[in-house]
């Protein structure tokens, strides 16, 4: 076949560096694709972006409670539960105020209203975002799964304080009441699809 | 100056230089393994112009189902595709279409038009190279995105939740495209994305190699036509934003799939990771959809005004800007999903950068025109519509770009209006003034001045009749992706299906248009546009020989970024 000549071995050679080059990048950004998981996540647990809550430990608490001024705030305590959990989830109490600075306990419930023994694994966050890095939870039932018979009916405890260092950041100025939101899923085969509905 | 003006004679051998250069293979061999750039280049086009009739037939359905409020034809449609004749079959049905419309407008049309078919065909005659750099990658390349656009027609017919197909928006947010569609539709249109992606990937490092090495002597990288620029820029986007994107949606696979939970809070992951994944690459895909129509309208511009584009460096170096920019503007398309104040105060003060080098392109091109002897030649009349149209798009832009507003605005048709304005006025106008200003070049045929200034006119209209109200509905909280509305609605809506029906009507000028150059055009000379065309294509017979500069051309340094031709041509 008549073809024109290839091009030199020099270009064919610089082709494929420059080739390899290019492919090296979209490499590398799919690797970044990757690291965005583990790095977003770090993100949110560092900065509380997003409302990401922190967790304390008991020093931690021991050094709030020493800068603790007095000032309270009050806290609103939320509960959901995701589609197809058949738990009936709530706070004890709605709200609560507390000192600025110093632990409180609140508690919620959880009853299994299915009549099959259900795993539950609660995610949480607070409202306003900006308080996020302010509210630390020190223990809580979210830390780790929850195993709940037919009918089983729990109290869950959440031990948590709030940093006085709120009281420094001009964003949470006017901030007079933090929500804590829970919401608790499934925790086996999560993508399990739903039962499918008929019309 | 006497080796330019050998460099360029090629076309001008005698009888046997000509055969030599001109030989072309059997139908087989020459169309489905191809590896000359040209020929793949056509495919490419006639690839994005099926795509498009597809893409726009389905647009065509939805704006027929919207001119009155109700569930009017989903039903039919939902057992025409072999579901069921429920209500919540015919709704998911409408999710498929605006999916389908979507993808394939984007990935299979517009992409595939821009970057592989004009791409391919200008950017090696450009910089006077014999072709691409790697001529069988670019065969892959294109058959990738046919595998691609297979895949998708395919999920249309297997089952995606309340029925068949993939109704989960362009977007593929999660959980609505992992636990909230069960079935294969969305894993096929995940795949296609995959293909149509990974063949994008290879056309872009393609481009580069080619535009980094292979220019010819002497045309500097500040020599090169703006087009060439244009898609060097494209392909660094696709470059670094289609992995993310690939990523993302193998998250996604693996979500659906795999029991991993990426984007699953019940396992500890965050379904708004997904969406900053996927706008991070959706962000400077609507860039890659319009550089490479910026490039050709700077080409066109010049041309027709028979003056050097002005301000050359500035045009080159704000589409490297729009491009570095468009990185890191990603959050303006999720605003909503509860970012602070000063997240959003960052995004939108970044997004609204971007109107600086867009402003210095659309000023430039206002000042080549200026003074200039413009003649109104049909890729002109595009381009000027282009100009016009796509700064009405960039600046509801600027009003989206505003964290505050969009809290209003998002999701609603004002934002649809948007973005029709820059992408079905923006890079289809340009892609119409492009394949004008080249058909004859391609085709060796002229087409009918008058059939392409009727198109114009009647496009201009209905696609104007058919986006321009949407922002009154926008405004007036009327939703996207909804096939039903309150009666409030129907004035605007009816105006818009109105204007489909213009737009598809001036159409038919477009295909008899190409028909009638194909059997009765006059033939092409090599430079039809006169003395305003001035880069390396118009040096060379029309259509090109198979196989161009076999003796490559030499840019002197008396050859400025915009005059390319020898000193005696």
């Amino acid at each position: 076949m008549a073809s024109i000549a290839p091009p030199s071995p020099e270009t064919s050679r610089r082709n494929l560096r420059t080739g390899a080059f290019a492919f090296a990048g979209a490499l590398a950004m799919l690797g970044l694709g990757y690291a965005s998981v583990p790095l977003y996540r770090l993100f949110c647990q560092v900065t509380g972006f997003g409302g990401t809550t922190m967790s304390a430990t008991e020093s931690d608490a021991a050094r709030a409670a020493a800068a603790a001024t007095g000032q309270k705030i009050s806290i609103r305590f939320d509960a959901t539960t995701a589609m197809g959990m058949p738990w009936t989830f709530r706070p004890t109490q709605a709200t609560d105020t507390v000192t600025i600075g110093e632990r409180d306990i609140a508690t919620y419930t959880a009853r299994n209203d299915s009549a099959q023994a259900i795993t539950g694994m609660a995610t949480f966050n607070v409202e306003p975002e900006q308080a996020g890095k302010y509210f630390n939870k020190i223990q809580c039932f979210c830390f780790t799964e929850q195993t709940l018979q037919p009918g089983q009916e729990v109290t869950m405890p959440v031990l948590y304080f709030v940093d006085p260092a709120m009281l420094d950041d001009p964003n949470m100025k006017g901030v007079e009441q933090i929500t804590l939101s829970y919401t608790f899923h499934r925790a086996e085969d999560p993508v399990n699809p739903a039962p499918t509905r008929s019309n | 100056m006497a080796t330019t003006a050998e460099g360029f004679d090629i076309h001008d051998h005698g009888h046997d230089a000509h055969d030599h250069a001109d030989h072309k293979p059997g139908f087989f061999a020459r169309w489905f393994m191809s590896t000359n750039h040209k020929d793949i280049g056509t495919m490419y086009l006639i690839f994005a112009i099926i795509a498009g009739i597809v893409g726009g037939a389905i647009s065509g359905i939805m704006r027929v189902e919207l001119a009155e409020p109700g569930i009017q034809y989903l039903q039919w449609w939902a057992q025409f595709m072999g579901g069921g004749n429920d209500l919540n079959t015919a709704l998911h049905m409408w999710n498929v279409f605006i999916t389908a419309h979507g993808l394939i407008m984007v990935f299979f049309m517009v992409m595939p038009a821009m970057i592989g078919g004009f791409g391919n065909w200008f950017v090696p005659l450009m910089i006077g190279a014999p072709d691409m750099a790697f001529p069988r990658m670019n065969n892959v390349s294109f058959w990738l995105t046919v595998a691609g656009f297979i895949s998708l027609l395919f999920s249309l017919f297997v089952p995606g939740g309340t029925g068949p197909g993939a109704g989960t928006g362009w977007t593929v947010y999660a959980p609505l495209s992992t636990s909230g569609s069960v079935g294969p539709a969305v894993d096929f249109a995940i795949f296609s994305l995959h293909l149509a992606g990974a063949g994008s990937i290879l056309g872009a490092t393609n481009f580069i190699t080619t535009i980094f090495n292979m220019r010819a002597p002497g045309m500097t990288l500040h020599k090169m036509p703006l087009f060439v620029w244009s898609v060097l820029v494209t392909a660094f986007l696709l470059l670094l934003a289609l992995p993310v994107l690939a990523a993302a949606i193998t998250m996604l696979l693996t979500d659906r799939n795999f029991g991993t939970t990426f984007f699953n809070p019940a396992g500890g992951g965050d379904p708004v990771l997904y969406q900053h994944l996927f706008w991070f690459f959706g962000h400077p895909e609507v860039y890659i959809m319009i550089l490479p129509g910026f490039g050709m309208i700077s080409q066109i511009v010049a041309t027709f005004s028979k003056k050097p584009v002005f301000g050359y460096l500035g045009m080159a170096y704000a589409m490297v800007a729009i491009g570095v920019v468009g990185f890191i503007v990603w959050a303006h398309h999720m605003y909503t999903v509860g970012l602070d104040v000063n997240t959003k105060m960052y995004f939108t003060a970044a997004t609204m950068v971007i109107a600086v080098p867009t402003g210095v392109k659309i000023f430039s091109w206002i000042a080549t025109m200026w003074g200039g002897s413009i003649s109104f030649k049909s890729p002109m009349v595009w381009s000027m519509g282009f100009i016009f149209l796509f700064t009405v798009g960039g600046v509801t832009g600027v009003v989206l770009a505003n964290g505050g507003i969009d809290d209003n605005l998002h999701d609603t048709y004002y934002v649809v209006a948007h973005f029709h304005y820059v992408l079905s006025m923006g890079a289809v106008f340009s892609m119409f003034a492009g394949f004008y200003y080249w058909f004859p070049k391609m085709s060796g045929r002229m087409h009918s001045e008058l059939l392409s200034h009727l198109h114009f006119w009647t496009f201009f209209v209905g696609v104007n009749v058919i986006f321009f109200p949407q922002h009154f509905l926008g405004m007036q909280g009327m939703p996207r992706r909804y096939p039903d509305y309150a009666e409030a609605f129907t004035f605007w809506h009816q105006i818009s299906t109105y204007g489909y029906y213009i737009m598809a009507g001036s159409m038919i000028f477009f295909f008899v248009n190409i028909l009638y150059a194909l059997v009765a055009g006059k033939k092409a000379e090599a430079n039809p546009w006169g003395e305003g065309a001035t880069t390396l294509e118009w040096t060379l017979p029309s259509p090109p020989p198979y196989h161009q500069f076999e003796t490559l051309p030499v840019i002197t340094d008396a050859h400025d970024y915009h005059d390319h031709r020898p000193a005696t041509a």
